[in-house]
């Protein structure tokens, strides 16, 4: 327990009670952000779930299409068509802040901006079946461009979340019980010393009133005896 | 702003159509070499890393290594072989790392 260290002092008390202030501030702050990072949080994954639900249903079709398209080819002839492609992508990452925590926004930069023109061969040597395939590829990446944003969001405010609650409770269940204790007890040990002192002067000022009497009492006894 | 580029990991099959569309493939046989491709292109410019779900699986401590870096994000696409339910795992493991129990 802290509150054996301490030193019982009136500075000591002072400090004490200035860092358990801050301590409570910084406490209701984190609680707040807590909460609020929760709430995105909760958006942001009942969006990816949703997402991925979607995204993980359309590349199974578009694989499905895959598989179609190298029955109908040799895979040969489909690797030969798929070797060098026609579109090449970039991606811009930009970041924006939700409650401290950067997330990456991402845009990208395509080669061609016809979408209709990312067939990288001919079409007499391919089936068609291949071209739909390639087609419906081409529209799920948009959504999966958009799912790693969002999940990757996601996890970051989850690290964030796990560290803000964990110092929301350190405050919350030690650190400032432990000052609270330790303010406690330096204000019982300052209050001790005060009653030991009056008691101590109490004492002192019996003493010196006992003396007084005596001496008194002495004085008064040879007055007598001059008198008589 | 800078300049990433995407990247798919997996299976010969399930990547070979992702080339169209003019991201970097890296069809791989096995899981020991998926490891060293992802952490191998991990250090280089790639901004968004695909890995299929059946990789996945058994990467769990490598994947973990890049969940809190800002600039690497690994996102599981199900492989030819369908979803397995490992990225909808993996949204469910955030939700009780930062909640602390599953609440959706």
């Amino acid at each position: 327990m802290a509150a054996t260290v301490v030193n019982p002092t009136r500075m000591e008390l002072t400090r004490l009670k200035r860092k358990l202030k801050t301590a409570q501030r910084g406490h209701k702050l984190l609680k707040d952000k807590r909460d609020e990072l929760m709430k995105q949080f909760l958006d942001t994954v009942r969006e990816v779930r949703t997402l991925r639900s979607q995204v993980e249903a359309e590349l199974m079709r578009v694989h499905g299409s895959f598989t179609v398209a190298s029955a109908l080819m040799s895979g040969a002839a489909m690797e030969q068509a798929l070797m060098y492609p026609k579109q090449s992508v970039e991606l811009d990452m930009s970041f924006h802040n939700v409650m401290s925590v950067n997330v990456p926004t991402y845009t990208y930069k395509t080669r061609t901006s016809d979408t209709s023109d990312i067939f990288p061969y001919g079409f007499a040597t391919t089936s068609g079946e291949l071209d739909s395939a390639v087609e419906a590829l081409g529209d799920v990446f948009q959504s999966m461009l958009k799912l790693a944003q969002i999940e990757k969001t996601a996890q970051l405010l989850a690290e964030e979340i796990e560290k803000t609650r964990r110092r929301v409770n350190a405050l919350e269940y030690v650190m400032i019980p432990n000052t609270q204790e330790a303010i406690r007890y330096i204000t019982m040990k300052l209050d001790e010393n005060e009653r030991s002192t009056t008691t101590r002067l109490m004492k002192v000022k019996d003493m010196l009133l006992q003396q007084a009497l005596e001496e008194q009492k002495a004085r008064d006894a040879e007055a007598l005896q001059n008198f008589q | 702003m800078a300049r990433y580029h995407i990247a798919v990991i997996g299976d010969k099959d399930s990547v070979l159509g992702f080339k169209v569309l003019g991201l970097a493939t890296f069809p791989v046989d096995s899981v020991d070499q998926a490891r060293t491709t992802l952490h191998t292109i991990a250090k280089e410019n790639y901004g968004i890393i695909y890995l299929t779900e059946t990789l996945a699986a058994s990467m769990d401590s490598d994947i973990a290594r890049y969940k809190d870096v800002l600039t690497t994000a690994i996102i599981l696409i199900p492989g030819k072989e369908g979803s397995q339910g490992i990225g909808m795992r993996n949204i469910k493991k955030a939700v009780e790392r930062a909640v602390g129990a599953d609440i959706l």
